[in-house]
This record gives structure tokens, sequence and C-alpha cells, in this order.
């Protein structure tokens, strides 16, 4: 409880930060404000994607169904925040690039990561209940998540080794940056991070809650 | 030595009953030819030069076509519940995986053995001084293809939509195998300096080494009954 009361005050302090204290940037106008959604969403996707890589490893360790929970949950959060960074991305790009979409390394990746773990989450709805599952699922999880550092320098040399137009460079986040809009950034990664454990707590209760209720329907079949 | 010849006997198994059957090459083929086909009608020829497409289009062929054995490649082993068969003998699963997955590499190399050819002829292009960088980077790329390709193909042919699953788990991870295979052999075949294509066949070989690996050591929980 407290910790949902600590992610409200977090998330309306970046709320306040985005919209009423950081400086509307000079070049980019009030777009650029997208930016305190698009990074923070692209950071707890990543988090997301480890945590569902971590989880694989210690269920094919251990057996045991509660790390299943976890991954499962964390890949369908990250989903989530992945598709937010595919969605902002485009929106922020429109008016600054000139283009919805360009192939660049760091776009491709996304785009790759996001594919993963679709067909991760397809595999799961598909795949027959119970430990299979789990084991394909943990696989897919380890496997996916080693793919990602090949995945990232591939599409880098494949775009860097044709130059590219200066309109479509995109700075490091971070560089140059104002001290207001760094802590902007900052405390919107936090309210991000917070709200992405609340959904993981809440899928994983939910999971459990789900298992528990099926055990009820079995016991009741038996005896009837 | 004694599990090298296990493996060995499952790769010989497979080649017998393809050469038995030839249902698999068969259809890999046809449709390798097709895709060739298909995209000679969707490109003008005569006014993209052939070099800017014939790589992509000679990768989409090969993973199109592989697709196809992959996932023939388990189905055989499910259908007759051959599978428990095999893990009824005194192998270890390690074996059935590297067997299984040599059975799916030459498979693919020689359907593709065959392919280029076919591909040299209907996109006009020469490769007479360039086979040999040419079969490395077919080589290592369908490798790459194929380790993942394998591990996946035990996994999907136990879901209930297999034939659609394997292409939705294994495109996406062999991304890095597709851009690479594709840029060096668009740089071999345009005469490009050897160290444009150095880079991306370490990076070949770095993804055949890990996923070679890790399939190696996740095989035994895929097929666990």
């Amino acid at each position: 409880m407290i910790f949902k009361w600590f992610t409200f005050i977090i998330v309306n302090a970046a709320l306040i930060f985005i919209f009423l204290v950081a400086p509307v940037e000079r070049q980019e106008g009030i777009i650029q404000k997208i930016m305190y959604f698009h990074i923070p969403s692209a950071w707890v996707a990543f988090f997301a994607f480890f945590i569902v890589f971590i989880a694989s490893i210690l269920y094919l360790w251990k057996k045991e169904r509660e790390w299943d929970i976890i991954a499962h949950s964390s890949a369908e959060v990250g989903i989530i925040f992945c598709s937010l960074v595919l969605i902002t991305g485009p929106i922020w790009a429109k008016p600054i690039w000139g283009v919805w979409w360009t192939w660049d390394a760091r776009l491709t990746l996304t785009l790759v990561l996001w594919l993963i773990y679709v067909a991760y989450l397809m595999l799961r709805f598909h795949a027959p209940e119970g430990s299979q599952r789990a084991r394909f699922s943990a696989v897919l999880g380890i496997v996916g998540f080693l793919d990602v550092p090949i995945v990232h320098f591939s599409v880098l040399w494949w775009r860097t080794i044709h130059p590219k137009p200066k309109v479509l460079s995109m700075e490091s986040p971070g560089s140059g940056m104002e001290p207001v809009m760094l802590i902007t950034l900052l405390t919107s990664l936090l309210a991000f991070t917070l709200i992405f454990f609340l959904l993981l707590g809440q899928r994983i209760s939910l999971e459990k809650r789900r298992d528990e209720l099926n055990e009820l329907k079995n016991k009741l079949i038996a005896e009837s | 030595m004694d599990y090298l010849n296990k493996i060995w006997a499952i790769v010989w198994k497979d080649i017998r009953a393809e050469i038995r059957t030839k249902e698999i090459f068969s259809s890999m083929f046809i449709f390798s030819l097709l895709v060739l086909v298909i995209f000679n009608f969707s490109i003008d020829l005569l006014e993209i030069k052939p070099l800017d497409i014939a790589p992509g289009v000679l990768w989409i062929a090969f993973t199109f076509s592989g697709i196809l054995g992959l996932n023939r490649s388990f189905l055989f082993e499910k259908e007759n519940d051959c599978l428990q068969g095999m893990m009824l003998t005194p192998v270890d699963r390690s074996a059935i995986y590297l067997g299984k997955m040599l059975g799916n590499l030459i498979l693919m190399l020689v359907m593709e053995v065959i392919a280029v050819p076919v591909f040299v002829i209907l996109f006009n292009i020469g490769i007479y001084d360039k086979i040999f960088q040419l079969a490395v980077v077919i080589f290592l790329g369908t490798l790459g293809f194929v380790t993942v390709g394998t591990l996946f193909s035990a996994m999907s042919v136990n879901v209930k939509t297999r034939e659609v699953m394997l292409p939705i788990l294994l495109f996406p991870i062999v991304v890095p195998v597709i851009i690479a295979a594709v840029k060096s052999t668009g740089a071999i075949l345009s005469d490009k300096p050897f160290e444009d294509i150095i880079s991306w066949i370490k990076l070949l070989v770095v993804f055949d080494v890990i996923f070679l690996v890790v399939s190696f050591l996740s095989f035994e929980y895929i097929i666990e009954e």
C-alpha cells in the first residue's frame, strides 16, 4: 500500500516537472517533452526483458513455477513499454526528422526486440500448458536476450558503414542537457520504474490467483 | 569417438530417410526456385542493377525454404513417436541435437549448392572467381540459421500452430545472420575489398559459436518429458 502511494506521488511529481518546471526546448519546441516518456519507456522495456532473462535461467535451474510466473509477467509488462517506445518514437520523429520512421540502428534494435518478445508471448499462448510451456519459454527468454547485443552490433554496422544524412543523426540522450531537464528526465525514469514494478507485482499476483483458482476447480471436479 | 559415432548415426538416419523419400529436399528446392522467380517479377531488372538486390533475394530464398525444411525436421520424429525412441536409446540429449542440426545443415547446404547456379543464371551474375569466399559466407550464414532453427523446430513441433510458430520465433532471432550474410554476399559479388567483409564474417562466427553452445546446452530442456 505504501508502495502504491509512493508511486502515486512520484508519478505526479514527474508530471509537474515535465509540464510545469522543465523549460520548453528552444529548437524542437513542445514536442521535445515526449522525450520524458520515450526514454524512460525504453529503459523500462530493456529492464523488463532483462528480468525475463534472469527469471528464465532461474526457472531452468530450480524448476519452480514462481520463476516462470515472473518471466511471463515481466515479458508482458515489458512489451507494453516497448510498444510505448515504438509509438512515441514516430510521434517525436515526424516533426523533428521529417519522417515517421528511419532504419536507424537504435530504432531497428527496438523493433527487433519487440518482435522477439511478441514471439515469446505468442509461444506462451499457443504452447501446451504446464512444465513444457515453462521450459520452452525459458529457453526463448534466454536465447532472445543473448541475441540483443548481437542484433545491436549488426544493425549498428549495417547503418554506419554508409554515411547517413545529418538530419537523421540522433544525439545521445543526456549530452549537453539543461540541468533542470536532466532532473526531470531522472524523475520520470524513477516514476516509470515504479510503475513497472507496480504493474509487475499486480500481474504476478493475478497469475498466482489464477493458479489457485485452477487448483480449486480441479479439487471440485475431483470431489463431484 | 563413441560420441561422434552416435551423432553420425542420427545424421545418417536423417540422410537415408531423405534419400528414400526426397520429400523435404524437393519441396525446399522448388520453393527457393519459386522465390527467385517471384522476386524477378516484383523488381524490374532492366531498371535496377541486379547486384543491388541479388544478395537479398538469394538469402530470402535460403531462409524461406530453410524454414520449410526445419518445420519438417521434428515433425517426422513426432509422428511415429520416433523422438521417444531416440530418447530411449543410450545417447546423450546433446548428441540428438547435434545430429539433427547437422542433418538440417547438410540438407540446406545441398539445396543451396543447387540453387546458387540457378540464381547465377537468372540474375546474370558472375561468381567464378569468388566461389570460395561465397562458400564461406553461405556456410557460416546457414550454420547460424540452422543452430537456432533446430532448437526452435523441436519446440514449435509441440505447439498448436506449429508451421506458423517456427518463423515467428526464428526470424527475429536470426536478424543479425540475415544482415551479415546479405551484406557480405553483396560485398563479395561487387568485388569490395576484403576488409569490408571480414567484420561481417566475424559477426557470423560469433553468432554461430554463441548459439551453438546455447542450443547445445538448452536442448535437453526442450525434449525432456
